[in-house]
């Protein structure tokens, strides 16, 4: 793709010089300078805990620099939080959470800022500019219809609203498509080009590579706090940014060990529940990665839930080595030896204000005599971060403060101790960092290689192609098909998953 | 950062984070030597061996409550029936030694015993009916208190034996109270059960993220209900100190004692959102509270006073928490 700025020919909107931000017993950011140029769509790549998120935040004012200055258009700004940084013209993409999910779409653009005069707000004046600023960010649900009812890309559609509601500059987001189906995604870059074209500036982090090299102008690669290297993306491959971000080269993203494919471990028939899961049966055989493949909504998620027990069903069974099982709640699966992990992390996985030590413990905690034995948590805890490479200052530290893609990978730890024999992964690889993703399935693989068996939800495809011995392609709550590994291919997939071929 | 050097430093930060858990409860800590210091100047009937014994003793009935209180808020919850139910634990106590002749001792497990019945009632609303916490022990606080009413006809309950008044007013080894004692064992209980069983565990994991609690296969139900019959029955049991104090079962005893117990724990750093809280943290709360009651009453300050005094430091102690916590862990991400 061209570029549509002229790097080195305009003022920047926004200058960091030597900005540093320390955290007890973490320096987040280290001594940044960067640039942000009007118009260009700036993505800032790295490793889980590099400090991408925070280094977004100093500019949002979330938080306040412990060192260094930050200029917008030009003038040095003092910290006074997010409503300053937004009245300067910078914002934030969040997630669903920073909407008022019982107002009204125009009520949540205005919010604050209500159009009208003596605390009385004009209504008609609110919804007609809200009509405008929905079309630009091309967003079709009426002004009135409350945000409750919306799905996650509208939320997020929504949000990008509010940043033109308040002329934003430089527009922010943070992991814009850890939510989003492809087809999502294609539209959010498609919002993304018209506001560049009207010349506000984009600050892009991603774990994907194929979205950095289809959307970024410059990229600038992070390493524990430091900037690495800023670059137009016409200097950069893949080969060369997973250098820059890694410090090191990974031969192979997807490593799948030579597994030998035993006997029937996990039989699912029938499972009913509701409209969403119609009639499903599959199987899953010891030594075998399973995938789930299918469009957003198309039940993936579901069908793994109600294996698990965490969903109500209407009927079906379960079968484990030959043994029928009774599962009415997560509890019986996991004893059973099934477990789940949730591709919400945030919302369904973590204890978040507690340890990562006791995050990781919770599903199966060490007991000796009655008592939680301290002792043998640590020596847990520190052999699971040794083992995932989770970054954090101690095994004590809160979850909440960790990076995304660590936090991720503490879920992860918990699942491992419990020893389960079948293991359901939803979007294992979202929101973390290519080496991560390398071990993650690396780690997939040993599992597999030790005779459990492996279901991988993705709505990545590549993911599944290279990791999957077959592939179960699900579409609006039924089993489309399964495909085995020696027919893989991609339009296979999708014509099973949009309906476009019979099931075989 | 490398994961390289942080080996080395592992045990340095693990001390940290000890530490600044402990921090948390400095503020609390730091106002109870303050006033304490302050009152030993002000009073010379202050530092006394009676007197100390004398605060020790009317501070056992709120601590033992908050210890419940604190598990409960920690999972997100809270008791606001702890009032009513310790005063119909004492007066069924009473009724047991009075009318039926039970020993002292069956007639406390009694009272406590009805106190853990009020508190599975108000477990099973919360888990099982899936009622809000506060609406399920606003129910129970008026129904205890209603019972209380009916069975004695709003009359107090005399003709207790005297070896009844052990619980409240005895003292052992050389002249320390038992209701010092009682403080101790339940606090060193309740500090092993929140830091070293599946209980505490569980309790802090649910207040945190119930959704995740469940999904990792913890039995919700069983765990949050087992928390309110524990407030429950503490209750009941501080309700039968209450009595031995007065040497009857009074029908009236405790309303607005809630409001005590909430406060010693919040004071103690125990957020309503669930998550947090220690029984060391709401011990000092009590002490804090008591403290500031007899100083009140030995430096002749208007009663009234104390009330507001006390919601100063409410104020104070929650403020200065999340000031803290802000600092420490702004919301990431
Ligand atoms: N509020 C906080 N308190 C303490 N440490 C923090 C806080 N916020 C972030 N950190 C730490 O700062 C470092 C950088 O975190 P940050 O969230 O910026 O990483 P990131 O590059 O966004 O990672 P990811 O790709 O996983 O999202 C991490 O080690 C993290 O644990
Ligand atoms: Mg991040």
């Amino acid at each position: 793709m061209p570029s549509k700025t002229e790097v080195g020919t305009q003022e920047p909107v926004v200058r960091l010089k030597d900005v540093s931000k320390e955290f007890p017993g973490v320096l987040a950011v280290d001594g940044v300078d960067l640039d942000i140029l009007p118009g260009e769509v700036h993505v800032v790549a790295g490793e889980n805990g590099a400090g991408k998120s925070t280094l977004m935040k100093l500019l949002s004012q979330v938080e306040r620099p412990s060192r260094g200055t930050v200029e917008i258009s030009g003038d040095p700004v003092e910290y006074h939080g997010p409503g300053h940084a937004q009245h300067l013209g910078v914002a934030m993409v969040y997630q669903e959470f920073a909407l008022a999910p019982d107002l009204s779409v125009a009520e949540n653009l205005y919010l604050g800022r209500e159009p009208g005069r003596f605390g009385f707000v004009n209504r008609g004046k609110e919804m007609e500019e809200a009509g405008s600023l929905l079309r630009r960010v091309g967003l079709n649900v009426r002004p009135g219809s409350l945000v409750a009812g919306l799905t996650v890309a509208e939320m997020q559609r929504v949000e990008i609203a509010k940043a033109l509601a308040i002329d934003a500059k430089v527009v922010i987001m943070d992991e814009p498509t850890a939510t989003l189906a492809e087809k999502e995604i294609e539209d959010l870059f498609g919002v993304i080009n018209a506001l560049t074209d009207d010349g506000i500036a984009i600050l892009y982090i991603s774990h994907r590579l194929d979205e950095i090299f289809r959307i970024a102008d410059r990229v600038t690669v992070m390493r524990d706090g430091k900037i690495v290297d800023t670059l137009p993306v016409s200097e950069l491959d893949e080969d060369k940014l997973v250098r820059l971000m890694v410090g090191r080269e990974i031969s192979n993203l997807y490593p799948k060990p030579e597994v030998e494919i035993g006997d029937v471990l996990l039989r699912v028939k029938g499972v009913s529940r509701g409209e969403k899961l119609r009639d499903c049966t599959f199987e899953v055989r010891t030594g075998e990665v399973l995938g789930f493949a299918g469009l957003v909504g198309a039940g993936r998620t579901e069908l793994a839930r109600a294996v698990f027990g965490a969903d109500r069903v209407d009927g079906g069974s379960v079968e484990l080595e030959g043994r029928t099982l009774k599962i009415k709640k997560p509890q019986d699966a996991i004893e059973a030896g099934i477990g789940y992990l949730t591709e919400d992390r945030k919302g369904e996985g973590l204890a978040l204000q507690l340890g990562v030590d006791q995050n990781i413990t919770l599903a199966n905690l060490p007991m000796t005599r009655g008592l939680i034995s301290l002792k043998e948590e640590g020596e847990i805890a520190r052999r699971r971060r040794d083992q995932l490479n989770i970054r954090t200052p101690s095994i004590r530290r809160r979850v909440q403060v960790l990076s995304g893609g660590n936090q991720q990978k503490v879920v992860v730890a918990r699942w491992l101790e419990t020893e389960a024999r079948v293991l359901f992964f939803d979007e294992p690889a979202r929101g973390i960092d290519v080496g991560a993703k390398a071990e993650m399935f690396g780690l997939i693989g040993d599992l597999a290689k030790e005779g459990r068996g492996v279901v991988v939800i993705s709505s990545y495809l590549p993911e599944l192609l290279n990791m999957c011995d077959r592939i179960l392609v699900m579409r609006e709550g039924e089993v489309a098909g399964v495909i085995g590994r020696e027919e893989f291919s991609e339009e296979r997939v999708i014509a099973l998953a949009t309906g476009t071929e019979e099931a075989a | 950062m490398t994961e390289g050097t942080a080996n080395g430093t592992a045990r340095g930060n693990a001390l940290r984070e000890r530490l600044s858990d402990f921090v948390s409860q400095l503020a609390a800590a730091g106002a109870l030597i303050v006033v304490f210091a302050f009152l030993s100047f002000a009073s010379p009937d202050f530092l006394t061996a009676d007197n100390l014994f004398n605060i020790g003793s009317q501070t056992a009935v709120v601590a033992v409550i908050a210890v419940g209180m604190t598990l409960v808020i920690i999972t997100a919850g809270i008791d606001l029936s702890v009032g009513s139910v310790a005063a119909l634990a004492g007066v069924m106590g009473a009724l047991l030694m009075s009318s039926y002749g039970l020993p002292m001792p069956l007639a406390a497990l009694g009272g406590t015993l009805v106190g853990a019945a009020c508190g599975l009632t108000n477990g099973l609303l919360v888990s099982v009916a899936g009622l809000n916490p506060f609406i399920a022990t606003l129910g129970m606080l008026s129904v205890a208190r209603g019972i209380v009413y009916i069975a004695t006809d709003a009359q107090s309950v005399f003709g207790l034996p005297d070896s009844f008044r052990l619980l409240g007013q005895g003292v052992v080894a050389g002249g320390i109270p038992i209701p010092v004692v009682i403080i101790l064992v339940v606090a060193i209980a309740g500090y092993v059960v929140l830091s070293r069983t599946k209980l505490g565990r569980y309790a802090y994991a649910m207040g945190s993220n119930l959704e995740a609690a469940r999904l990792s296969g913890i039995p919700i139900r069983r765990y949050l209900t087992s928390v309110y019959v524990i407030s429950g029955a503490l209750a009941g049991f501080g309700g039968m100190i209450a009595a031995s104090r007065v040497a009857s079962g009074q029908p009236n005893y405790g309303i607005g004692l809630e409001l005590d117990v909430i406060a010693a724990a919040v004071i103690g750093g125990a957020s309503l959102f669930g998550g947090q809280g220690t029984v060391v943290g709401t011990l000092i709360g009590a002490f804090l509270i008591a403290l500031i009651r007899n100083g009140a009453v030995l430096l002749n300050v208007n009663t009234f006073y104390q009330q507001v005094i006390i919601g100063v430091i409410i104020w104070i102690a929650v403020f200065w928490d999340q000031y803290r916590r802000r600092k420490l862990a702004s919301a990431s991400e």
